[in-house]
């Protein structure tokens, strides 16, 4: 596999301000990276330097094998760009607009553009001061799905979209995954991440705090589990590696660290275990691992 | 880490905040409204009440070394009376025997307009601009009555009137001028302020972009100059004088500061503005917020030919706007031409006019020198035009819709372009349309008319380098320093300051010079020189080079 994207220790200050503080970002090709971090976290800078709107102070940054600041017009044709805030020409029409856009974008197919059109339920006649934010946001996404590109950027794609066309742009996504293209989906909605994405990368405060699969992330914290006991749970909760541990009269609830769950199986089956419910972590606690307050955290 | 935590930044109260419960003593939200748009002008008002106090106050001081002595005064009352051109310029002239009379005369066109523009632009920027942009929804959900917003806008536009005419009194009263008249002349600047305030309170509620709400108060601002133009040059001896009467700008003409002080017309134009503000708020309480009475027609479900790539996209957003103009300058061009006749009959009879019309067109005959003057006033509107052209680049960006151009296959300079033969080609345009329709007007009237015609057109033409080093300074601006982009509105509005006063103050030649409206060969009747429009075009496109460097080289703004 080749990268479509690799930038390392990217800074980027406005004023007096550090939005990017040694950032570092690498997608595959042919991979959708889910880009997390909490608002003001630098998901959008970090963007808008590889798009070659602006230019880092420091770090290197590659995109499709260029120079995103150099050669950004010649990559521009090859990828395609939807921002979290989608602002329209009052007086140009959504069709006018995706046809617009798409041509800046590599070009329109008109099939997917026509089957895009009637699966986002989207009016392309209305002038752009007419639609609501989430059919703004829609204008966008099509303009960018039905252009001919290897690599799609969404900032905070699906913001505005009701939950059903949310399901219709996860399944889009799906499909451009299957076609092969890259796609970098910054997003601060991790359920969207955890059933689109390949690998997550997690920034804080313009600095990324963790990379990898999502296997990978979940081998590195705590399973939770639940326990109906056919005797007392006595000496549970001090087992190394056990977190947040509640006992009842015969019950166990608690977190343990991945390395230390045997020893907590093996301290279960010996009391005697009627029921038994263990589930991986999901991203929200990966997530709020990274974002309790800085002193806390590490 | 160099950001200010979150508690550092909750102890920093803001000058907006209030007691918790205030807001349900006070009114609307109104008291809260007012505060936040006078904090969003403290800037922009003070500038323009300091040039309308330095308009009244230069001209009365320049008027006063002109025409020292009594003769003098008398001789320029009989060329104006006797002269339907200069009244068509400068209004009618109703009495000559003091200063004050003359300084009235000679500021309340300019002045009043000034003062129109101020409120058009007021009262858009914390209306119809505040809607557009959705700021008004967030503050409308808040404690805020439906009518706040608007009255907060007519409150301050109302406010800096009153500020100025009030200044008006005082420099008046300083110079030695009777209490009376000053007052008047005051009333006058209040007035016409007022009167627009209520016109734009409707235009406000027309469209749905800020833009388009001050293209409307544009126009109306333009019909009521044009209605006083036409009727003051057919004068109040009969024919089509009676429609000076159909505008806000003849009204205050009509006041006669320090000649008869006739009260009530003061308080027919503040009526009508009361009026037609009366109207606005009708017409908001039956509009949805965000919504515009002119309909939205459907647009088209695909881009047509026209509007592929980057150049289409130009076309279409700047297209109408030129049109517009065109359009305006043609029709001003046309009523300027028309009352050319009869000028050359006083060249004999009154040195006066020769000497006021010469120091703008600065030479031989007063046909050929009042019309060069007529186009060199074309020539400074259609310099707002070249510089709004510009200027939507910024608008551009600053909004986010240049953003996903950019990131497209457009480069910074192609997107650049795409917008910057507008003011390039189309200030040539605005010129060659204004020229048209003065060569039409003078050719009716004068006779020989595809001479005129020839000749306007070319007067209109080489106008254009002067508009081209306002605009180029504009695109410098925008390259180089973004956030001062808007300054180029500054510096048009300074220049075209000195160009119109810097004539009557005879020690200002050096600073007249430092317009490009100066350099302009005087044309018809002087004699053209290739070499300052050249000068000017190298200037423009030095200009226009650095700008389009530097912004290749920065950062693109975010929405």
């Amino acid at each position: 596999m080749t990268t479509a994207i690799s930038a390392s220790g990217l800074v980027k200050t406005f004023g007096r301000t550090r939005a990017l503080d040694g950032l570092d970002l690498t997608v595959q090709e042919g991979e959708v990276l889910g880009f997390l971090g909490p608002n003001g976290a630098g998901k959008s800078t970090t963007i808008r330097v590889l798009l070659g709107l602006i230019r880092a102070d420091a770090g290197q940054a590659s995109l499709l094998g260029g120079d995103p600041w150099r050669d950004r017009v010649a990559l521009h044709k090859r990828l395609a760009y939807v921002p979290g805030d989608v602002t329209l020409w009052r007086n140009l029409s959504g069709g006018e607009v995706i046809d617009l856009l798409g041509g800046l974008h590599g070009g329109v197919d008109a099939g997917r553009r026509a089957d895009l059109l009637e699966r986002f339920e989207l009016d392309p006649t209305k002038k752009g001061g007419q639609y609501s934010k989430g059919n703004r946001q829609k204008v966008a996404l099509i303009a960018a799905l039905a252009s001919d590109v290897e690599l799609l950027v969404f900032d905070e794609p699906t913001s505005g979209l009701d939950p059903l066309m949310e399901e219709v742009f996860r399944q889009c996504v799906a499909e451009e995954r299957e076609r092969g293209r890259t796609i970098l989906l910054s997003s601060h909605i991790l359920s969207e991440v955890e059933v689109l994405c390949d690998r997550v990368n997690i920034i804080r405060a313009g600095k990324t705090v963790e990379t990898g699969s999502l296997t990978e992330l979940r081998h590195l914290t705590r399973t939770t589990v639940q326990a109906e006991l056919t005797g007392a749970p006595t000496g549970l909760e001090n087992l190394p590696g056990v977190h947040d541990a509640k006992t009842g009269a015969a019950t166990f609830s608690g977190q343990v660290d991945n390395d230390h769950l045997d020893g907590l199986l093996k301290a279960l089956t010996a009391i005697g275990v009627k029921t038994l419910v263990s589930r991986p972590p999901t991203l929200e606690e990966l997530f709020l691992r990274h974002y309790e307050p800085e002193g806390a955290a590490r | 880490m160099t950001t200010a935590t979150a508690p550092d930044m909750a102890k920093k109260t803001s000058k907006f905040a209030t007691e918790p419960g205030a807001q349900k003593n006070s009114d609307d939200g109104l008291r809260v409204l007012i505060k936040l748009a006078s904090h969003r002008d403290r800037i922009m008002l003070p500038v323009w009440m300091y040039a309308l106090l330095a308009t009244v106050g230069g001209t009365a001081y320049s008027l006063k070394k002109l025409y020292p002595a009594q003769a003098d005064r008398d001789k320029l009352g009989a060329s104006i009376g006797t002269n339907p051109s200069l009244r068509a310029l400068y209004g009618p002239l109703y009495d000559t025997h003091t200063l004050g009379a003359l300084t009235a005369w000679r500021t309340l066109g300019f002045g009043g307009l000034l003062v129109g523009i101020m409120v058009v632009l007021l009262i858009t920027r914390h209306t119809r601009a505040e809607e557009e942009s959705g700021r008004l929804e967030l503050l409308g959900s808040g404690a805020v009555g439906r009518n706040a917003p608007l009255s907060a806008a007519l409150s301050i536009a109302v406010g800096a009137c009153f500020g100025i005419g009030l200044l008006a009194v005082v420099v008046m009263l300083v110079l030695g001028q009777g209490v009376a008249g000053a007052l008047a002349l005051g009333g006058c600047l209040f007035a016409v302020g007022v009167a627009f305030a209520g016109t734009q309170a409707i235009a406000v509620q027309l469209t749905e972009t800020g833009r388009a709400a001050n293209g409307i108060g544009a126009l109306i601002l333009g019909v009521a100059y044009l209605l006083r133009t036409v009727g003051d040059a057919a004068g109040s001896g009969g024919g089509a004088g009676w429609v000076a009467w159909l505008s806000p700008f003849g009204w205050i003409e009509r006041v006669h500061p320090w000649a008869g002080n006739r009260w009530w017309v003061i308080g027919v134009t503040l009526a009508a503005g009361v009026v037609a503000a009366g109207i606005g708020y009708r017409v908001q309480n039956a509009r949805d917020l965000g919504s515009g009475l002119l309909p939205q027609r459907p647009g088209p479900p695909s881009a047509g030919p026209g509007l592929r790539g980057v150049f289409g996209l130009g076309r279409r957003l700047q297209q109408p706007t030129l049109l517009g103009w065109m359009a305006g300058l043609f029709v001003f061009g046309i009523v300027m031409g028309s009352i050319a006749k009869g000028i050359d009959q006083l060249l004999n009879e009154n040195q006066q006019a020769e000497k006021i019309i010469g120091r703008y067109g600065g030479v031989r005959g007063l046909t050929d020198s009042y019309l060069a003057t007529a186009i060199s006033f074309l020539g400074m509107a259609a310099a707002f035009y070249a510089v709004q052209a510009v200027l939507r680049l910024r608008a551009e960006e600053t909004s986010g819709r240049a953003e996903p151009v950019l990131s497209g296959a457009a480069g910074r300079l192609a997107w650049a372009g795409s917008h910057l033969v507008f003011p390039a080609i189309g200030s040539a345009l605005v010129m060659a349309a204004g020229g048209l329709g003065t060569g039409v007007g003078a050719g009716w009237v004068l006779g020989d008319f595809w001479g005129w015609v020839g000749r306007m057109v070319k007067a209109g033409l080489i106008t254009t380098p002067a508009l081209w080093v306002l605009a180029a300074a504009g695109v410098a601006l925008f390259g180089l320093r973004p956030q001062w982009t808007s300054a180029a509105y500054g510096l048009f509005g300074l220049m075209v300051f000195i160009a119109n006063l810097g004539p009557l103050v005879d020690a200002g030649q050096w600073l007249v010079d430092l317009t490009p409206f100066a350099h302009i060969p005087k044309v018809p009747g002087g004699a053209f020189h290739w070499a300052p429009l050249l000068w000017l075009t190298l200037v423009s496109v030095v200009l226009t080079g650095a700008g389009l460097i530097g912004f290749r080289r920065r950062d693109v703004s975010s929405a």
